[in-house]
């Protein structure tokens, strides 16, 4: 009587223990902490994140909230191992990932195989939530299909009919290279040919030749980082930029402060954030920059937002059960410094995002003063469209 | 495909600039290795440290890139010694792998306190007035600047050829490496010798980087991207060899060229297809001796 009496308060202390580990909220950043994206997010992607958490007070359901942070490298498979680990081990409740498309959609389907909330905000392929969506994902700050249609659309309108690609030679390359093109056709334009080039190439002025050659009116960059300011450098160098004008399928404030505007004026992107739009923008900004000397990035403001979101979600739902908080976070409509919008079946967060422009540098009147608005692009008409979804959730 | 002669030769010679820079870069490795049977593979590292030290020379204080040309070389040459009277000088009758295990920690070391200062997206460098603009050439528009790299890593590239060749002093150094306590015999002070050759060749990889820095942006990583290459080369031309490193650097940067036109895809590979050729014909490499 006495051992099963035992047994069972032992039950019930265990029990009691478990649910107290499942209460409390962990989030577990991971991304590229050391290279060529790490700029873009990175460790200031963390500091973000923590002060979304000090601004909710440190604490959810009466626990303190937990951030850890890891670096994946830019290797899918690390990335997975960790987040495997870190749910298994440590009771992660939200896989925050990060930068790099492999990574992303690795880490996605650990998130879903062991039911756990997944943010990200700095990957942009849209399978995250196409054909590789899953009940636990939330794609926060862009994607492709917007860099797409905000600025292929935009430039075709403005004149810009012919089109050669510069296309980073990987999965997200590709992806960029074949949305944009597919919108630059839609509305009458033409692709007259793209060069694939190697991740990483340090020299890009034979390639650029070669979109001259083709007498092409833009030039489409569909690359990032590092690839895309070297070759908006060597472009200026070699004069391509008075026969070509140069779209940036995907441009960070990092890419465009280290080139300086002398390199970039005119510069025609589509971002999802910029630190100078209004008064609150420039509030939060203004406290990202007194911590860290730099201007955040749009997916640091997303990091900052999404933490929040994901908090306040845990918050209404009691719980940090995956289920209960993918319900709130799908029903509650964001609105803060970084976004207005929803949350949709497929864990899209439709937002408007940006057209901008790199300002010329008479223009610029402050450090990171950087870019102008041209055009606010609403999130139903940037984002895929049901009609071109393959998402089995959103049906 | 169909590609006109003009589009050809302008290709031909952008490759003749990236051959450039692998021609300086794999000569100062190859003068390492010939004299020190070091594998240095923290040439990429003091390659980007000469491109961030033109870099802060110019931020903070103005000092313009003609300058630099002089002293960056010399700055990362003096660490260079340090590197050698510190460190490897306890490795030398070790096997190879024990060098490239140092040189490569010491890369990692020196990026990541580059990495934590200045990010990774890198910085900006403007070229010197003197050296912007372009030459028409009729089939292409050549910026000044490129055409001066050119020349200058030639220059440097054959009066160090010469140095170790032709004259009394790359005598003694070659004397050295082949017998060194017969050349200490003759009174000649050889530990000095290997630690200015080391102190040499990384200022040869310096003078690369400071070439560099208005091309590439200045950042970090950009050692890591070039380094790989530049041991490829290095394999090709055969260890050790001087001229051979010189001409193998060039031709590869035009074969690289003209990849670039005819199956881009491949142009990051296509050194290292070569150099599989290369070591099943001749496993010494093209220019080198089999000992």
């Amino acid at each position: 009587m006495k051992k099963s009496l035992n047994a069972i308060a032992l039950a019930i202390g265990t029990l009691a223990l478990a649910t107290a580990a499942q209460a409390q909220v962990k989030i577990g950043l991971i991304t590229d902490m050391s290279s060529l994206y790490s700029d873009v997010e990175g460790k200031n992607g963390a500091l973000a994140i923590q002060m979304a958490i000090d601004d909710f007070g440190g604490k959810v359901l009466g626990q303190p909230i937990e951030l850890m942070t890891a670096d994946h490298q830019n290797k899918p498979d690390i990335a997975a191992t960790k987040a495997r680990e870190w749910i298994d081990t440590a009771g992660l409740t939200m896989v925050f990932g990060g930068t790099n498309s492999g990574a992303a959609l690795a880490m996605a389907k650990v998130a879903a195989e062991k039911k756990r909330v997944y943010f990200n905000n700095g990957a942009a392929s849209s399978a995250l939530t196409n054909d590789q969506c899953t009940p636990y994902t939330v794609h926060y700050a862009y994607d492709t299909v917007a860099l797409a249609k905000g600025t292929g659309a935009a430039v075709v309108e403005q004149g810009g009919k012919s089109w050669f690609f510069l296309t980073a030679d990987y999965a997200f390359g590709h992806a960029l290279e074949a949305d944009t093109s597919r919108v630059v056709k839609e509305k009458g334009g033409t692709v007259v040919g793209a060069v694939r080039t190697p991740l990483n190439a340090s020299d890009f002025s034979s390639f650029l030749l070669q979109a001259q050659n083709s007498k092409a009116q833009i030039l489409g960059l569909a690359n990032a980082g590092g690839d895309t300011i070297n070759s908006i450098k060597a472009a200026k160098e070699f004069g391509i930029d008075k026969t070509m004008k140069t779209a940036g399928l995907l441009v960070f404030l990092s890419d465009i402060h280290s080139l300086g505007l002398k390199n970039t004026e005119g510069l025609l992107h589509t971002t999802s954030w910029y630190w100078d739009l209004n008064d609150e923008t420039r509030k939060w900004s203004k406290r990202f920059f007194d911590k860290t000397k730099r201007m955040p990035t749009d997916i640091q403001a997303a990091d900052y937002s999404a933490t929040t979101t994901y908090l306040k979600a845990v918050q209404a739902a009691g719980s940090t059960d995956a289920d209960k908080v993918m319900e709130q976070l799908k029903k509650t409509p964001v609105n803060d410094f970084y976004s207005k919008g929803t949350i949709r079946a497929d864990g899209r967060f439709v937002h408007d995002m940006y057209l901008v422009e790199a300002k010329k540098q008479s223009e610029s009147k402050q450090p990171w003063d950087y870019l102008k608005v041209v055009k606010t692009l609403p999130g139903e008409q940037v984002y895929t469209t049901k009609a071109e979804s393959k998402c089995a959730l959103w049906k | 495909m169909q590609i006109s002669m003009p589009a050809l030769l302008s290709q031909l010679l952008l490759g003749l600039v990236n051959g450039s820079f692998y021609a300086i870069l794999s000569l100062g490795l190859a003068v390492i290795f010939g004299l020190l049977n070091v594998i240095n593979f923290a040439h990429g590292a003091l390659f980007m440290m000469g491109a961030v030290l033109t870099w802060m020379a110019m931020n903070y204080f103005e000092i313009n890139y003609w300058v630099m040309l002089v002293a960056a070389p010399l700055i990362v040459g003096v660490f260079g010694v340090v590197i050698e009277r510190l460190l490897l000088r306890w490795i030398y009758k070790l096997d190879h792998l024990y060098g490239l295990l140092l040189t490569l920690g010491l890369t990692l070391l020196i990026e990541g306190f580059f990495r934590s200062i200045y990010g990774v997206s890198g910085l900006a460098y403007d070229v010197p007035d003197a050296l912007s603009g372009a030459f028409n050439l009729g089939f292409m528009i050549l910026p000044k600047y490129r055409a001066w790299v050119v020349v200058a890593s030639l220059i440097v590239c054959f009066a160090t050829w010469y140095a170790i060749e032709k004259t009394r002093l790359g005598a003694y150094l070659r004397a050295g490496t082949e017998n060194p306590r017969l050349v200490e015999a003759f009174g000649i002070n050889v530990p000095l010798m290997i630690t200015l050759t080391y102190g040499f060749g990384v200022a040869l990889a310096a003078f690369a980087g400071v070439l560099a820095a208005p091309v590439i942006q200045i950042s970090p990583l950009m050692g890591q991207n070039l380094i790989i290459i530049v041991f490829a080369v290095v394999v090709i031309g055969g260890m050790g060899s001087i001229m051979g490193a010189i001409l193998t650097g060039l031709g590869l940067g035009v074969i690289e060229g003209l990849t670039k036109v005819f199956y881009p895809e491949a142009s990051s590979t296509v050194v290292f297809l070569i150099m599989m050729l290369v070591l099943l014909v001749r496993p010494a490499g093209l220019f080198g001796n089999e000992k």
